[in-house]
């Protein structure tokens, strides 16, 4: 029973919010990712990239509220994505044409097109707060448990219990279902096969007559989508505030990093590595333990390595592990 | 027009729009702008050192000038009674055993052989570590926070002159920047980046949370000033048979001839720094610096060991940055840790840098002030320009969100002025050499 | 065979004269190629051979002469443009796309083909046996030898008329070395037509039905593959006696 007891406090406080935020990281290191195996460079707007797609989406999704929509139990949002999907590929393929595409034909270094990512940062981060404003949003609606505390603990008859949150189902099966995806468009079809043939070495695919301008417009539509994704997931989890999502740009390199920059598969372990490491080591174990121990060992403190508070240093910690021991990520990637 | 001439102009334009605004709002107003703007110049040239003479990116800026502005703190701040015996050696210990414990995770990994056992070694080492750190911490920093935690709560500082502060901020950056740069540099040009990015992170987050060294978000006000207070002036005698040789207003004289003084002394900063770096830049080191960046493979090829060359340099821009953070806490006689935003002390730092001219010390002193004077006054122009667009409007949710998004018209103004000047002047405004 | 003086050759760079910017490195050369055939481009460093043949295939501005396919000017065409003209060309490094199979990597060869490309890679593994038993395999983890045959292989995809090698036995054993050279020998009697650059000069005069000796830029010495070996000239300058 103890031993339940105390997978059920790990259970409800440190797996379920890993997995959910680790799938949201995976999703938002996979746009990244991509960007940098197609491009070639960071692309510090991408947390931005994120908030505007989630702000176009809560504004979506205030309109289907106002015209009395609903897909109950799912939240809304889910059906407002598309707009948001669709104006974050307007606007991030209107961006390459006005930014990006200068620097990509004159082939200039990489930290140019970073530095110009930060332009469309501050540009975009402008829009969104234009747009929606700077305050915490919750725009979650439908069910908000697919079965609540009190209904686990009725069921089981433990002491401790947990809680489901529609939020983790929804994000935990769209993350599955868009990893899925893009694994098979990636590896079966011939314009996925042609987006890693760039990746992997420009000029053969250049020679092999791959149209690179085809590849760059997918990559942003990709990206734009999954940033998207992530963003709203995010948002449906916790709740939505510009900064908040600048601030996801370290945990999100974090993982594309650990992952090996350029490899979709390793943005998706990465995402789950940081994810992990920051709900373990901020998290305190007193009561996992507490249920595992005789009663005469029970520990004093909280067992908390470290306050919530420096969850950022977590993803820095792991960034600067990997840079330090493998920096071309655990599943290798570009280094150079 | 000859470059110099040309240069001045810019320089003159940048002058008489601080001037007009002087002539305009309010004299105050302008010397307020010429204060950040000497600031800001600082800031642009510690960038320029890393990024013109190196093309090393940091975006982690906003957290070296924060280092500054905690040095300001613990230099000048007076001790707090019965800090230190009731914990401040205490946490200096746990500090000391930290630095400790990863000294000795180095050592075991580089001793020990690959596989399973120096993985588990190194895991019960540093958690292991962890736990008997914050052992040693927890009790520590209770007691240090408990001391009058209204006004107080935090060890305080050496009870120094706060001038001293700067270049002791200078260090406190340049120590982190050092760590940075043996960590990312020699990797490719984005992890540097991303790494700043991180650092600056978790500086601010420090600040914000370690009440024990800075109070966090409750903030320290009494900063002590190295210019006399105007009310002190507006006591004082001699001041006020001064001024009344102008005819001026007291209290307006006083809050000006204060901006002064803080005006000359950051001039003296500014412009020895910029002595400094032109001096570097045209020894044969800095020759050699500029080598590395235009060519690195033909520098390494040539016996330059890039990697160290670059860890000097960067570890010098830090120094400037942690200076500059040192003069801003100082001007505001406050630190409060909130208000490091990266966007304004990160990316604000590379639109000056950028539209000044990368390379160009001058350049970086143009930006920092022209950007400067933007940043403050494109919002009562975003303002103005919103009531003008919804003048006709009647009042309602749309109007007020209207008026209310004026406030971000900054962020996007930067961010086009950044995409627009890198594309079609992407040598800034006073091109480096 | 040398007797074409009245037909134009299928392929020919005349009179190439040009560099990356900066001084020329082709002084008026030419290299030609009749159909069917094997033409190789030999010579000491530095003596541009590897420009002479990326000139043919348009990634050097040309300042004097001409290129001409099948008595077709495409002087002005773009590399990717050639591709479609039936040319295809093997670079000396980094040749294969290493994170794909050898598979994908040949279907990448055949990108540009809208068309049923089975019968083609049927015809690549018949050539090549051994990317049929790695064809699931990654190109990056095969032995140099057989990366240069899944280069080859992405080449002939496109079914091309004309082959362009760059070094194809850089840096692989001399037994790997003859195989290759027979493979090649084997590609050009399906009837394509191969131009390639080589170091190993002697054996791969001993497979060229033409051969060109370049020094700083021109032609040196012309004639058939059997012919410069018999060379004294050649032979002692060129193929160290």
């Amino acid at each position: 029973m103890d031993i339940l007891n105390a997978f059920v406090v790990f259970a409800n406080f440190v797996l379920l919010p890993a997995l959910t935020y680790g799938a949201q990281l995976a999703l938002g290191a996979l746009g990244a990712t991509l960007i940098h195996g197609i491009l070639r460079f960071s692309n510090f707007a991408h947390g931005d990239t994120m908030a505007f797609g989630t702000a176009i989406t809560i504004l979506a999704t205030w309109v289907l509220q106002a015209m009395g929509v609903s897909i109950a139990p799912l939240p809304t949002a889910l059906l407002a994505m598309p707009a948001g999907i669709a104006a974050t590929i307007l606007v991030v393929l209107a961006t390459d044409r006005m930014v990006y595409r200068h620097y990509r034909v004159r082939k200039v270094s990489s930290v140019t097109l970073v530095m110009a990512s930060l332009g469309v940062m501050f540009v975009m981060g402008g829009l969104v707060r234009t747009v929606i404003g700077v305050d915490d949003r919750q725009f979650a609606d439908g069910a908000r448990f697919v079965f609540t505390a009190a209904q686990f603990r009725e069921w089981t008859g433990l002491t401790e219990t947990l809680a489901l949150r529609s939020a983790q189902v929804v994000t935990l099966v769209t993350t599955a279902i868009a990893v899925i995806w893009l694994q098979w468009f990636l590896k079966k079809t011939r314009t996925g096969k042609s987006m890693r043939a760039f990746s992997d070495n420009e000029n053969l695919a250049l020679l092999s007559g791959i149209n690179p301008e085809r590849v760059v417009v997918i990559v942003w539509i990709l990206s734009a989508t999954l940033a998207t994704l992530a963003g709203v997931l995010y948002g449906l989890d916790k709740s939505f505030r510009p900064i908040t999502y600048f601030q996801l740009l370290l945990p999100i390199f974090a993982a594309a990093v650990v992952g090996g920059l350029g490899n979709p598969l390793g943005a998706v372990v990465g995402g789950f590595v940081v994810a992990f490491s920051e709900v373990f080591v901020t998290y305190g174990f007193k009561k996992v333990v507490a249920y595992l121990l005789p009663a005469g060992l029970q520990p004093d403190g909280l067992l908390q390595l470290l306050s919530t508070d420096y969850k950022i240093a977590v993803s820095f910690t792991v960034l600067v592990l990997v840079l330090l021991l493998k920096p071309t990520g655990i599943f290798g990637g570009k280094s150079s | 027009m000859s470059v110099a001439t040309r240069n001045l102009l810019l320089f003159l334009v940048v002058a008489a729009l601080i001037v007009s605004t002087g002539m305009l709002q309010s004299w105050n107003a302008a010397l307020a702008i010429v204060n950040m703007g000497l600031i800001s110049a600082v800031m642009a040239l510690g960038v320029n050192i890393q990024w013109g003479y190196a093309g090393l990116y940091n975006v982690g800026t906003v957290g070296f000038v924060a280092l500054g502005g905690l040095a300001t703190a613990l230099v000048s701040l007076s001790p707090v009674a019965g800090a230190w015996p009731a914990g401040g050696w205490r946490i200096l210990g746990a500090l000391v055993f930290g630095a400790l414990v990863i000294a000795a995770a180095v050592f075991l990994y580089k001793r020990m052989a690959k596989g399973f056992a120096r993985i588990a070694a190194l895991a019960v080492l540093l958690v292991g570590g962890l736990f008997v750190y914050r052992t040693i911490l927890d009790p520590a920093v209770a007691a240090v926070e408990a001391i009058n935690p209204a006004v107080q709560g935090n060890i305080g500082g050496l009870g120094l002159p706060v001038l001293l502060a700067w270049p002791v901020g200078g260090l406190l950056a340049a120590g982190a920047g050092w760590l940075i740069g043996k960590t990312a540099l020699g990797l490719r040009s984005d992890y540097l980046a991303i790494a700043t990015l991180g650092i600056a992170e978790i500086v601010i987050a420090v600040l914000k949370n370690e009440d024990w060294l800075d109070r966090g978000v409750k903030n320290i006000v009494d900063i002590p000033r190295p210019v006399p207070y105007e009310v002190d002036l507006q006591a004082s005698e001699r001041f006020l048979s001064f001024i009344s040789h102008f005819g001026a207003d007291p209290v307006a004289a006083s809050a000006i001839t204060v901006k002064l003084m803080y005006a000359g002394l950051f001039l003296v900063v500014l412009l020895v720094l910029i002595w400094l770096s032109e001096a570097a830049l045209h020894s044969p080191w800095g020759r050699m610096m500029r080598a590395i960046r235009d060519n690195e493979l033909a520098a390494a090829a040539m016996g330059k060991n890039v990697t160290r060359r670059h860890l000097q340099v960067f570890v010098l821009g830090c120094a400037v940055l942690g200076i500059s953070g040192a003069m801003l806490a100082t001007l505001e006689g406050q630190l409060t840790p909130g208000a490091y935003q990266p966007l304004r002390f990160t990316f604000l730092i590379w639109v000056m840098v950028v539209v000044g001219g990368s390379g160009s010390n001058l350049g970086a002193v143009l930006g920092g002030f022209l950007i400067w004077y933007l940043w403050v006054q494109v919002e009562p122009w975003g303002n103005g320009l919103m009531h003008l667009v919804t003048l006709s409007m009647g009042d309602g949710p749309l109007k007020q969100h209207l008026l209310d998004s004026a406030a971000h018209m900054r962020l996007l103004v930067m961010g086009v002025i950044l995409i627009v000047v890198l594309r079609f002047r992407p040598q800034g405004l006073i091109p480096g050499k | 065979m040398s007797e074409t003086a009245n037909n134009t050759p299928f392929l020919i760079g005349e009179g190439m004269t040009g560099g990356y910017g900066g001084a020329d490195i082709l002084n008026g050369c030419t290299i030609a190629v009749e159909k069917g055939e094997i033409a190789v481009i030999v010579g000491p460093n530095g003596a541009g051979k590897s420009t002479a043949m990326k000139a043919v295939f348009g990634m050097l501005k040309l300042r004097k002469g001409s290129v001409r396919l099948g008595g077709e000017d495409i002087t002005r065409l773009q590399p990717q443009e050639r591709v479609a003209k039936g040319m295809a060309f093997v670079p000396q490094t980094e040749n294969v796309f290493a994170s794909m199979t050898v598979e994908e990597n040949l279907e990448m060869g055949a990108f540009l083909r809208r068309d049923d490309f089975r019968g083609t890679m049927e015809q690549v593994y018949a050539l090549f046996p051994v990317l049929r038993d790695k064809r699931h395999q990654a190109a990056g983890e095969l032995s140099g030898g057989q990366r240069q045959q899944v280069a080859v292989g992405r080449a002939l995809m496109t079914e091309p008329a004309v082959l362009l090698l760059d070094e194809p036995t850089a840096g692989v054993s001399p037994i790997v070395m003859d195989e290759l050279f027979d493979r090649i020998i084997d590609v050009a009697r399906t009837g394509v037509t191969v131009l390639m650059v080589e170091q190993n000069a002697r054996q791969a005069l001993e497979v060229a039905d033409r051969g060109y000796v370049l020094v700083q830029g021109g032609n040196r010495f012309t004639g058939s593959g059997a012919d410069l070996l018999a060379n004294p000239e050649v032979r002692s300058t060129f193929l160290g006696g």
